[in-house]
């Protein structure tokens, strides 16, 4: 039965996986984009100049061969990472990454001890 | 003890947000690219307005300094700054380089004709693409740069008389 659920699991996602792994999705780089002259929208959701000239930037990187990261990169190094809506993982953004975590472990600690006092009354 | 320990931790947390939010309300959100100050440009290879040459970093070597001016005949602030460059053009340790940026070449050469030409270079961005090497996200943008194409001074806006005093003071 297992073996039935995995061989379908992996059927149904294999589309998915070669997607994945050979192309990048340009609509998903838009979306992590800021437009950094709108008001709260997205590269995607702008038909601004800025924005149209940032697609056809990444578009255009995509056909080089560069992966997202090394977009996402590039484009930091020239407008500052504030131009990515998901912050990158490194020293200075880790309390971003780490709070939310360490937050939930502490608040299920407290939600422990204090369901167990009431156990123990 | 352990409602010491909870106390503790909510304190702690509530100081964080304080401090969070303090530091968060201090740091202006305004936009701009002045990291990119002290960076060098690489790979430029612009198209020539008026030929199929390029325009690369070997040509922005030659000079002491480069001003690269993003420009276009549709945009109404870039005529604001056009008198500036045409005094700046006058200078001898600057070299002007012009980037018509999105627009028709009829439009930008009618343009030139009308307010005068104060580009030592004329090169040609059509679709907007090597403007994002150089960190613009409007016109008109002027990068300053010296001839090891490391980036002085980003001007973002039209180009005015402060602005015209700081490059002369720069360049002399």
């Amino acid at each position: 039965m297992k073996k039935i659920i995995f061989i379908l699991y992996f059927l149904l996602n294999f589309d998915y996986l070669i997607a994945d792994s050979t192309s990048i999705n340009s609509n998903k780089i838009f979306k992590n984009l800021r437009c950094l002259i709108c008001q709260g929208q997205s590269v995607a959701d702008s038909n601004s100049e800025f924005a149209q000239t940032i697609k056809l930037v990444v578009k255009d990187k995509i056909e080089e061969g560069k992966t997202e990261k090394e977009i996402y990169n590039f484009l930091i190094e020239k407008y500052g990472e504030w131009i990515v809506y998901k912050p990158q993982l490194n020293i200075v953004n880790s309390a971003l990454w780490l709070i939310p975590y360490l937050v939930l472990l502490f608040g299920g600690i407290i939600i422990f001890l204090l369901f167990k006092k009431r156990g123990n009354r | 003890m352990k409602r010491k320990v909870i106390k503790f931790f909510i304190i702690a947390i509530l100081l964080f947000l304080l401090g969070v939010f303090f530091v968060g309300l201090n740091v202006s959100s305004i936009y701009d690219t002045k990291d990119l100050v002290g960076k060098k440009i690489n790979k430029i290879e612009i198209e020539h307005f008026y030929n199929n040459t390029f325009i690369t970093q070997k040509d922005l070597k030659r000079n002491h300094f480069t001003l690269i001016n993003f420009w276009s005949s549709w945009c109404a602030p870039c005529r604001e700054e056009h008198p500036f460059l045409l005094k700046l053009n006058q200078e001898k340790n600057i070299e002007i380089l012009g980037v018509n940026f999105k627009d028709k070449k009829k439009h930008a050469s009618e343009f030139l004709k009308k307010f005068g030409n104060p580009y030592d270079e004329l090169a040609v961005d059509k679709f907007g693409k090597h403007s994002i090497n150089f960190g613009v996200y409007g016109i008109p943008e002027s990068i300053l740069i010296n001839n090891d194409l490391i980036i002085i001074k980003k001007f973002i806006g039209p180009i005015n008389e402060d602005d015209m005093d700081f490059i002369r003071k720069i360049i002399n």
